[in-house]
């Protein structure tokens, strides 16, 4: 018999390699988070300059490629039945959704050493803190890969990719990404402060920026993130379907 | 039973308010072929899609080796080939049953596989630009992959040549002489007739018929043609003597019940061309798979 851990196994492995030869998926994962850090690094688009750059090009980075790119990647298998064969196989909903989820961690964590290393060759520093960088950025991913996942799980594969999309551009541009949630008006700002992807600019910018990250600092938006994220990871467990 | 690897016992099986599978129950024996048939919307595949694991029951049980489908460890037991899906269409044949054949305790050499059934485990195209009959192929293999106790295959001869459906028949009798069952869902009775040992006729969520081909089709105690419709049927009667019951089953198609015989048959044409008819298809030895199927659904109808 093989080993539910063996199967989860062989299925991230098996989703490695789908979304490392995948060539929008190489687009967003690596391709536009380098051209972001140049272009908000390099300009005065971005208050703050490279230092409030890089936690917004990883929280895009993070969203594109747990989020977005995930959801379409899992609802076109959905439609092509590929998912709907595997439900006979021995694999189960929790080692497919354990593979897809590592897999896309693994993923994230290789485009941020991609961030993280431009950063430092156009002359960013990050604080003594930034290893805190990585424990937040696998809860963004977690947070965001569980919405994708019951996003590409509950919806129809058209309605996934037109959704997916939509989400992305919205918080992106109104998520306290682009602007942040100090610049919009008073009320709108402190809504936007409770979106994962507000939670997950300010989580990065407090550990990648300060240099002694307090836990009361970090600990308001770790928790918005996590709550989003058990959110979205019950809603996949309960409303994820093969087919 | 110790060879029982599939029962179904009063399953029942609703979408909503439509029921689409009605207390169903049935059993599956290894080493047999055993094929699931009926019109669109019988329920075929509702039943199937459960026996894998894919759906659950509304009520009724199924154990698929003693245990429930959602088991892995009875899922890894059986391979599936679907209708529709069951490829990944960004991969490649080899990779994609390569990683299929990391899923199963003992499976089958993805190459040797491939191989056989006439793929080329080298080949750079992905699953999707493959020809309708070659992606057959490379789903027959992922479902030939775990060397499964329990075959299910949806439709396996669609899209197939004739010597290729030709070779897939022989190598489903082999596999069923080598123990495996196999539990084929089709439209194409014809290969029913030719390899399945048992047949369930399903109908609007039920199973209307069951038995061996010989028995469905009533051996040989049935002799068939074809007519003008409203042929004199107690001329006929009378002709052929008491013993024979004539019937016309549908308009222009005549039975005629009791045991045929070569004098039966030149009793019948003689007494068609005595009277000015025109007899065709003219067969004894009882009625099609395909005859059965249809009266079934008119009269569930």
């Amino acid at each position: 018999m093989i080993t539910s851990w063996a199967r989860t196994r062989a299925h991230t492995g098996w989703e490695l390699r789908l979304l490392l030869r995948n060539g929008e998926q190489l687009l967003l994962v690596f391709i536009i988070p380098i051209v972001l850090v140049l272009a908000l690094g390099l300009t005065s688009f971005v208050p703050g300059g490279i230092d409030a750059a890089i936690p917004k090009v990883l929280s895009i980075s993070i969203l594109a490629t747990c989020f977005t790119s995930l959801a379409i990647a899992t609802g076109f298998e959905r439609r092509s039945g590929a998912l709907r064969f595997l439900a006979t196989t021995s694999l189960t909903r929790a080692n497919l959704l354990a593979g897809k989820a590592i897999a896309t961690a693994v993923v994230t964590l290789l485009s941020m050493l991609v961030v993280l290393l431009l950063g430092v060759l156009l002359g960013w520093r990050p604080g003594w803190a930034w290893p805190l960088s990585i424990l937040i950025a696998l809860l963004g991913a977690f947070t965001f890969a569980a919405w994708g996942l019951f996003l590409a799980g509950a919806l129809r594969a058209e309605a996934v990719l037109a959704v997916a999309n939509g989400v992305f551009l919205t918080l992106i541009l109104f998520g306290g990404i682009i602007i942040s949630p100090d610049q919009m008006p008073n009320i709108l700002g402190s809504i936007i402060e409770f979106t994962p992807s507000a939670a997950l600019v300010d989580a990065l910018t407090i550990a990648l920026t300060n240099q002694t990250p307090s836990t009361a600092e970090l600990l308001p938006p770790a928790i918005v993130l996590a709550v989003w994220g058990s959110i979205g990871a019950l809603l996949a467990r309960r409303y994820f379907r093969w087919e | 039973m110790a060879n029982t690897v599939l029962q179904v016992e009063n399953l029942v099986i609703h979408y909503g308010s439509t029921s689409a599978v009605d207390d169903t129950s049935f059993s599956v024996t290894a080493g047999q072929v055993t094929a699931l048939v009926g019109p669109n919307g019988a329920g075929k595949t509702s039943t199937v899609e459960v026996c894998t694991g894919l759906r659950a029951a509304t009520s009724g049980s199924v154990a698929l080796f003693g245990r429930s489908p959602a088991d892995a460890a009875s899922r890894s037991r059986i391979g599936v080939m679907l209708q529709t899906g069951g490829l990944y269409p960004t991969a490649k044949p080899l990779e994609w049953l390569t990683y299929l054949a990391k899923l199963y305790p003992d499976p089958a050499d993805p190459i040797t596989l491939l191989k056989t059934l006439g793929i080329d485990p080298a080949t750079k195209t992905t699953t999707r630009r493959l020809s309708g009959g070659e992606q057959q192929r490379v789903k027959l293999a992922a479902a030939l992959l775990p060397n499964p106790e329990l075959l299910f295959l949806d439709e396996p001869t669609a899209g197939l040549d004739p010597a290729a459906r030709r070779e897939l028949l022989a190598a489903l009798g082999a596999l069923r002489d080598l123990g495996t069952a196999i539990v084929l869902t089709t439209h194409q009775l014809g290969d029913v007739e030719e390899i399945a040992d048992f047949v369930l006729v399903m109908v609007a969520g039920k199973i209307v018929a069951s038995g061996t081909v010989a028995a469905l089709t009533g051996a040989a105690d049935i002799t068939s043609f074809r007519a003008t419709s409203g042929i004199d049927l107690n001329g006929l009667t009378s002709a052929l003597g008491a013993q024979f019951q004539v019937m016309e089953i549908k308009p222009g198609q005549y039975e005629v019940r009791g045991q045929a015989s070569p004098q039966l048959l030149a009793d019948i044409t003689k007494w068609c061309a005595a009277t000015g008819i025109q007899a065709t298809e003219i067969r004894s030895g009882g009625r099609t798979l395909e005859d059965i199927v249809i009266a079934a659904t008119e009269v569930k109808q």
